[in-house]
């Protein structure tokens, strides 16, 4: 079955069983290395991914309910030459230990971001909360988030 | 993909630094095996770039960048030159291991001295093409200078279109400390662009040419026996290419990912089992631990100079830790194609060699006609379930010849399987003084083995599939880690000095649970419970915690780490309360290595533990990457109080019961403390190792903060 989305910007089409999980036509058919399979279960967000800007779990969406939708993965908030604030922040505090899990957060954290351009640190680790890092990179990951968000605001002003 | 040693040196104008002393040399590490390092260390090429070949695996705690830098800095090139070449037993320096926070003093000296022999042949040329003395020349990156300056030679140009291939000395003659303009200074990770933006970083993200894919169906307990399987269903699946049954060992390979995870679905319903219930009572694990068969070993015993008899009363006292985790975010996976002779295994596991030597074992091939390459995965802190997985992608590429075959480990799989850190019993007395200082100190701890990894043929039987196969090999013998490092007694001796003590281990020798390498061994749990007793002694004699220490200590080192400790916490200043307890915990790990003082302050507010923040001072010696170090202590300091507050893996007589992160909570962005790092300036001591040496500290700090609370002492792991 032929399933049409539009992934980081760009229209795709993939012909594949329609139950496949999200995560893995991302990854496998799509060869996208940003989201990460963690657990399969949607409990350490290091899949996710932002559909229609909402930040979701890809390794329990089947493919089908993305159809005609919006993904955005770590690889489409921005490039090494245009970097998304989130990921310039994240190299400036080398806020990642093994990194495996930095894809989700840094997701999660830019659809935050959209809506809560001024968070406090607690509003931050709250928005996180449902991410995992196991290296005990969280510290720097909130200085990061936050510094991005100064750099975010200043930018619209 | 295939590349030789030769191969790979034979791109046009190299300088191959070549390097051959032993692992073992001079009364080296005996945690070590005792192969021989043997392979290239560093290729400077006319290009202008220089290649690091690491014989450490990187897993994201800096040591390529940290040698990286070693390298430039003895080279005198930019940082930036250097690239990183990761573990690969065709052409790597054999470096055993990457544990025991020793990477950087094993992989660190052969490293500069490489870079230091391939400076001095350069200009030695340059020196003849300019007739010239070598002292009167200068570097700049790789740029060759006199006194009036740049002479218009280069290592680039000298190099040319010649390979040269040049070996060292042991006595190769190095950098002073105090010329030292990239050592030292934190430098950003050369590994962490990629992983920002999406670049292929990791084990996962390999994909080769006609890769299928495939998964393991585990029996339900460690010793369960398959008694009959109906693999026709999973057969008869879409994309189902192979159903592997060898044992108790069952596998699925498939063209698709999901499609191995259905047919692995159908064969874990349709398999049989007979259950082995030899798992203890979880409810008395601690009485297991002292029941179970185990044997003595002497740790440590020191007996009084004076005789002089001394009025003392016991104090006693007892701490334990549960079973715990690894939980590796990434579960393990494992690529591996055979050819009909040859088989190539890419795997995120410690040691490439080690590996090597085992699979070949396990599977009866030759050495020779393996060849294991690293590639990162998410963190390990020890030994998890990598070595298990990469061994298992073997078996069933040989089983499934010509494609390469993905193996990817379900959560469960890695949570059930991977080789946990062992629960310990520890019981301590101490025979104090009126003063209330230690005159004898009796410490037993009971425990599991700290380690099983399959280090060579005679320890490959500990990985999974040696195991489980038609065949099984044995069990290898239970290993036991000597002193100086130990392994359930490591940091078991108190670095304090009292005048008499004895410390014994009881290590269990019939383990129905996989136990092995985590982060810290036993000095996680012995430092917890040295520590917290101390804290427990000092208030009991009416002396403040940090002081009590001081004056039973006689390493310089340590009492002025604690001393800055003190002042960066403001120890001094505390108003201790429900909402702010303080507590202190100090170790130098394996007594040997790093020292670090954490100081911790909690809240306890409806009977639950709140981290409010921790500050941190360690001693490491020369300080390779100060920013890295730092990165390497908050995160121990995070895992340590995770551990210590919430993990404990669950079981009952006949399964795992931890399966997933639900059954086995871990730290959450929401309970992090804020964490302030500093280090000693101690650059003219050698560099030591970081990784390891805060999770014992981080544990007492939070019991004895706990206590500062509230006026409870808690001793067994995890603390709620």
């Amino acid at each position: 079955m032929t399933i049409d989305f539009k992934l980081n910007g760009k229209d795709v089409s993939v012909d594949v069983d329609p139950l496949t999980p999200l995560l893995e036509v991302l990854r496998n058919d799509l060869e996208l290395n940003g989201p990460k399979f963690g657990c399969g279960l949607a409990q350490c967000g290091a899949c996710a991914v932002l559909i229609d800007g909402t930040s979701l779990r890809s390794c329990v969406l089947p493919v089908q309910s993305v159809a005609g939708k919006e993904i955005t993965t770590l690889e489409g908030l921005g490039t090494e030459s245009s970097p998304h604030p989130l990921q310039a922040a994240f190299i400036e505090l080398q806020a990642l230990q093994c990194g495996y899990c930095a894809s989700g957060i840094i997701t999660t954290a830019a659809a935050f971001l959209e809506e809560s351009p001024s968070p406090t640190d607690d509003e931050i680790k709250q928005a996180l909360s449902g991410h995992l890092c196991r290296c005990g990179a969280q510290p720097r990951m909130v200085k990061a988030v936050a510094r991005a968000a100064g750099r975010m605001r200043g930018d619209k002003t | 993909m295939s590349v030789t040693r030769r191969e790979f040196l034979q791109a046009s104008g190299t300088l191959a630094v070549l390097f051959a002393i032993p692992a073992c040399q001079k009364g080296g590490d005996p945690v070590l095996g005792g192969s021989a390092i043997l392979g290239n260390r560093l290729v400077v090429e006319a290009s202008g770039d220089v290649r690091l070949m690491l014989g450490k695996s990187e897993f994201g705690q800096g040591i390529g960048t940290a040698l990286a830098q070693m390298a430039a800095e003895e080279l005198d090139v930019a940082f930036e030159r250097i690239s990183l070449v990761t573990v690969d037993t065709n052409f790597s320096p054999d470096e055993f291991y990457t544990f025991s926070s020793i990477s950087v003093q094993q992989a660190g000296p052969p490293t500069r001295r490489a870079a230091a022999a391939a400076r001095q042949h350069l200009l030695e040329q340059a020196a003849a093409k300019l007739d010239a003395t070598i002292d009167s020349l200068q570097v700049v990156d790789g740029e060759i200078h006199n006194a009036s300056g740049a002479t218009g030679l280069s290592y680039w140009q000298l190099i040319g279109d010649e390979q040269h291939e040049l070996d060292f000395a042991d006595d190769q003659s190095l950098k002073s400390v105090d010329d030292y303009t990239i050592v030292g200074e934190s430098y950003e990770r050369i590994d962490i662009p990629n992983k920002v933006f999406g670049g292929q970083s990791y084990l996962q993200d390999l994909r080769l040419p006609d890769m299928v894919h495939a998964r393991i169906v585990r029996p339900p307990t460690e010793r369960a026996e398959l008694k009959a399987l109906d693999s026709s269903g999973a057969e008869q699946l879409p994309g189902v290419l192979k159903v592997i049954r060898d044992g108790n060992f069952i596998a699925v390979v498939a063209e698709r990912e999901q499609q191995a995870r259905d047919a692995a679905k159908l064969l874990r319903a349709s398999a049989g089992w007979r259950f082995v219930t030899d798992l203890p009572d979880e409810n008395r694990v601690f009485d297991w631990l002292q029941s179970a068969e185990s044997r003595a070993e002497p740790v440590a015993s020191k007996q009084p100079e004076s005789a002089e008899p001394v009025e003392t009363t016991t104090v006693t006292g007892v701490f334990q830790r549960a079973f715990q985790a690894h939980a590796s975010i990434s579960p393990s996976a494992a690529i591996a194609q055979f050819d009909g002779s040859s088989l190539t295994v890419w795997s995120h596991a410690q040691g490439m060699y080690p590996l090597r030597a085992g699979i070949a074992h396990v599977l009866g091939l030759d050495s020779e006609n393996i060849r294991c390459i690293h590639h990162e995965a998410s963190g390990c802190y020890g030994h998890n379930g990598a070595d298990d997985a990469a061994c298992d992608a073997a078996a069933i590429a040989v089983k499934f010849p010509g494609r390469p075959v993905r193996l990817q480990w379900e959560r469960s799989d890695e949570m059930t399987w991977e080789p946990y850190g062992s629960a310990m019993h520890i019981e301590v007395s101490a025979d104090v003084d009126a003063e209330g200082d230690v005159r004898n100190w009796n410490y037993d701890l009971w425990s599991c083995p700290h380690s099983s990894r399959p280090r060579d043929t005679k320890n490959a039987g500990s990985m999974i599939y040696a195991q489980h196969k038609e065949d099984p090999l044995p069990l290898p013998p239970i290993q036991s880690i000597p002193q100086p490092n130990g392994g359930a007694d490591r940091n078991g001796v108190p670095l304090y000095a009292f005048e008499s003590m004895d410390v014994t281990k009881h290590l269990l020798t019939d383990v129905p649970i996989r136990v092995s390498a985590l982060r810290g061994l036993g000095a996680y749990t012995n430092v917890f419970a040295i520590e917290s007793f101390m804290d427990e002694l000092a208030l009991r004699a009416d002396v403040d915690p940090l002081d009590y220490r001081l004056r039973q200590l006689e390493d310089e080192r340590a009492i002025a780490l604690l001393e800055r400790l003190a002042e960066q916490s403001g120890w001094y200043e505390r108003e201790p309360s429900m909402s702010d307890g303080w507590g202190l915990g100090f170790a130098r790990f394996k007594n040997r290595s790093a020292y670090v003082g954490v100081v911790m302050r909690v809240a306890v507010e409806e009977g639950s533990i709140r981290l409010k923040q921790a500050s941190a001072v360690c001693d490491a010696g020369l300080v390779i990457n100060p920013d890295g170090a730092s990165a390497q202590i908050e995160g121990s300091i995070v895992q340590s109080s995770s551990w210590t507050l919430k993990e404990r893996i669950r079981f009952s007589t006949e399964r795992k019961l931890s399966v997933d992160w639900a059954s086995y909570p871990i730290l959450r962005f929401d309970e992090i403390p804020d964490i302030e790092v500093s280090f000693m300036d101690r650059r003219d001591n050698p560099a030591l190792g970081v990784g390891e040496a805060a999770q014992g500290p981080a544990a007492a700090a939070i019991a004895n903060a706990v206590y500062s609370a509230t006026g409870q002492r808690k001793r067994r792991i995890p603390l709620i």
